[in-house]
């Protein structure tokens, strides 16, 4: 039978306050274990938690980015249960009424198709606290509690998500949201930006959702992509033997590739949710949601649209542009300064992201700035210097950081233009070639190539091109026969 | 409520419960929301159901650091610590 993967994402992003969410210990990551804590995030008796205001702020921000409600009064929850990391054996969540409902993601799929994923829901919590577990022979856990308190959003997306493809394409702009908003440093890797994955799988038009299994572990878009795939074929395989998925959390195990059952002694989760005593419910006011409204900056779907339109730029392009908001600005510092957009990106798409993923460094740390790019680019719009020897300069930039006009000046690469400066070139290459010359003549015009390449390499790659090609169809000889192809 | 719940209440909170203590706990817990459940005879149609006596809705901190406790004071009442975190029996 064919199956048809049905998959929904929780997403916990890690908010950048300065302060955690109901206190005022420092979120700065790295400190010494358990030097940011204090009473209330150490889940003392007697101590009242009080409400970040700048945690709301960021999650009204996501919300109106997100298209969601952003609903005026809701109510934080108590979501039970024990665990070292969590010192109230509780975690300060929101249950029956989050803050942001009903809202959705468009991403771009490979195909240049775009997809909307909807969002059940975004809410805020605090986060736990983090255990390092000993040596193999030791048998105690330490617990840093640094890090509990720290704001979380946590976004449900429905299940709207069809194969592993379009799940890292909607973390991928969900990412990109967070950190164009400036909310969340979206890393996956360091954990500020985490994934859960429900994946269940039903027959191919079946419009009932089949048993789910939630994978946890998911520290990078790649895992997500394993999991889910992994999980796909785990769930078809169980069903082809007759047995069936069981509801579950699995870990997935990146060494081996495979998810398992974390199967737990105690009884299925029952974290007996109920509203927090200690914070009064959360009245937000229109005029707080439109002053938020006012500081949203554009969006990666409008920036992307922004340059299909503005530059003519291919949607994939743009799209790869706007991952990044600082790509996206490095692009159109670029793009501002030259004859041509279109250029501007595929140097930026090109040559600048191989250099920037060959050095593993982001395009804030690119040693090439957007001026000294576009300052190359003009040398060969200016027809200063050829393409290929822009691509040469572009790599001593690299290297030297030195500015495009310097290189090419110091290294004598100004290209060269002037027609009686290349016609004792070209002459010179038809005397060392009269085989070719003869064939040329014969008929053989497909060797009009041989004689561009040979001028340029005669001339360092110097040569105005196009200017070898206008001068080469003038002195080369009639070819004397019908070209033959050959 | 039943011996059951009883039992399953108290293993999620984590409560050794012997025999005779889960027959007292589903006789006193029986007799708590019997009484309770006397306020059900009031109709509530169209009340909104009251979380919180007091809707102060302006309760909120600036995102400022504070200073936090020095890590010593912090780890004062533990069972066991080396200096640095927490230490609890092993987890994973
Ligand atoms: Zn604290």
């Amino acid at each position: 039978m064919e199956y048809e993967t049905v998959i929904g994402l929780e997403v916990h992003t890690q908010l950048k306050t300065k302060s955690k969410i109901f206190c005022g210990c420092s979120t700065t990551f790295g400190a010494p274990p358990n030097s940011h804590t204090c009473p209330v995030c150490l889940g003392m008796p007697g101590v009242l938690p009080v409400l970040n205001r700048e945690v709301v702020t960021c999650a009204i921000k996501l919300g109106l980015a997100t298209r969601c409600t952003v609903n005026r009064s809701s109510r934080w929850a108590r979501k039970n249960y024990f665990y070292p990391d969590l010192p109230k054996a509780y975690q300060i969540s929101q249950y029956e009424a989050p803050i942001c409902e009903h809202g959705y993601v468009e991403a771009d799929l490979e195909s240049g198709e775009t997809r909307r994923i909807g969002l059940t829901r975004i809410h805020m919590e605090e986060d736990a606290g983090k255990n390092v577990h000993g040596a193999a022979d030791d048998d105690h856990s330490y617990v840093d509690l640094n890090r509990a308190g720290v704001p979380l959003l946590e976004i449900v997306s429905e299940p709207d998500i069809r194969s592993s493809e379009e799940a890292t394409a909607y973390l991928k702009r969900l990412r990109s949201i967070v950190r164009y908003l400036g909310i969340s440093d979206g890393n996956m890797e360091e954990g500020s930006f985490r994934c859960d994955a429900n994946v269940s799988i039903r027959p191919m038009g079946s419009d009932t959702f089949g048993t789910r299994a939630e994978v946890k572990n998911l520290n990078s878009f790649r895992h997500v992509a394993h999991a889910i795939d992994y999980e796909a074929r785990r769930q078809a395989r169980l069903l082809a033997q007759g047995k069936e998925v069981v509801q579950e959390t699995r870990l997935w195990n990146t060494a081996e590739g495979k998810t398992y059952s974390m199967r737990s002694k105690e009884e299925a989760h029952d974290y007996r949710y109920f509203p927090d005593p200690d914070l009064v419910p959360l009245e937000i006011s229109e005029q707080w949601i439109e002053a938020v409204r006012a500081t949203l900056p554009e969006l990666p779907a409008d920036k992307e649209q922004r340059f299909v339109v503005e530059y003519g730029l291919p949607p994939q392009d743009a799209a790869t542009l706007v991952a990044s908001h600082h790509l996206a600005d490095y692009f159109e510092t670029v793009a501002g300064a030259v004859k041509e957009a279109k250029r501007a990106a595929n140097w930026v798409l090109g040559e600048l992201l191989a250099v920037l993923n060959k050095l593993g460094i982001s395009v804030e740390e690119s040693p090439v700035e957007a001026a000294a790019l576009a300052a190359l680019i003009r040398l060969i719009e200016e027809e200063t210097i050829s393409g290929k020897i822009a691509k040469s300069v572009f790599e001593k930039m690299v290297a030297t950081g030195k500015a495009p006009a310097a290189i090419v000046e110091e290294e004598g690469l100004v290209q060269v233009a002037d027609p009686e400066a290349l016609r004792p070139i070209i002459q010179q290459v038809f005397d060392d070639n009269p085989t070719q010359l003869a064939q040329y003549q014969a008929g053989k015009t497909k060797l009009m190539g041989f004689f561009v390449g040979q001028t340029m390499r005669a001339t360092g790659g110097k040569a105005n091109p196009a200017l070898v090609n206008k001068l080469l169809r003038e002195m080369l000889p009639e070819p004397t026969a019908p070209a033959d192809g050959g | 409520m039943d011996l059951a719940e009883v039992k399953r209440i108290g293993a999620l909170a984590r409560l050794d419960l012997g025999e005779e203590e889960t027959a007292a706990m589903s006789d006193q817990l029986t007799r708590i929301l019997d009484y309770v459940a006397q306020l059900e005879a009031l109709d509530t149609t169209g009340v909104e159901p009251t979380t919180h006596p007091v809707t102060l809705g302006e309760a909120f901190r600036d995102d400022a650091v504070r200073p936090s406790l020095p890590t010593e004071a912090a780890l004062a009442n533990a069972p066991a610590t080396d200096g640095a975190s927490f230490i609890v029996p092993r987890i994973l």
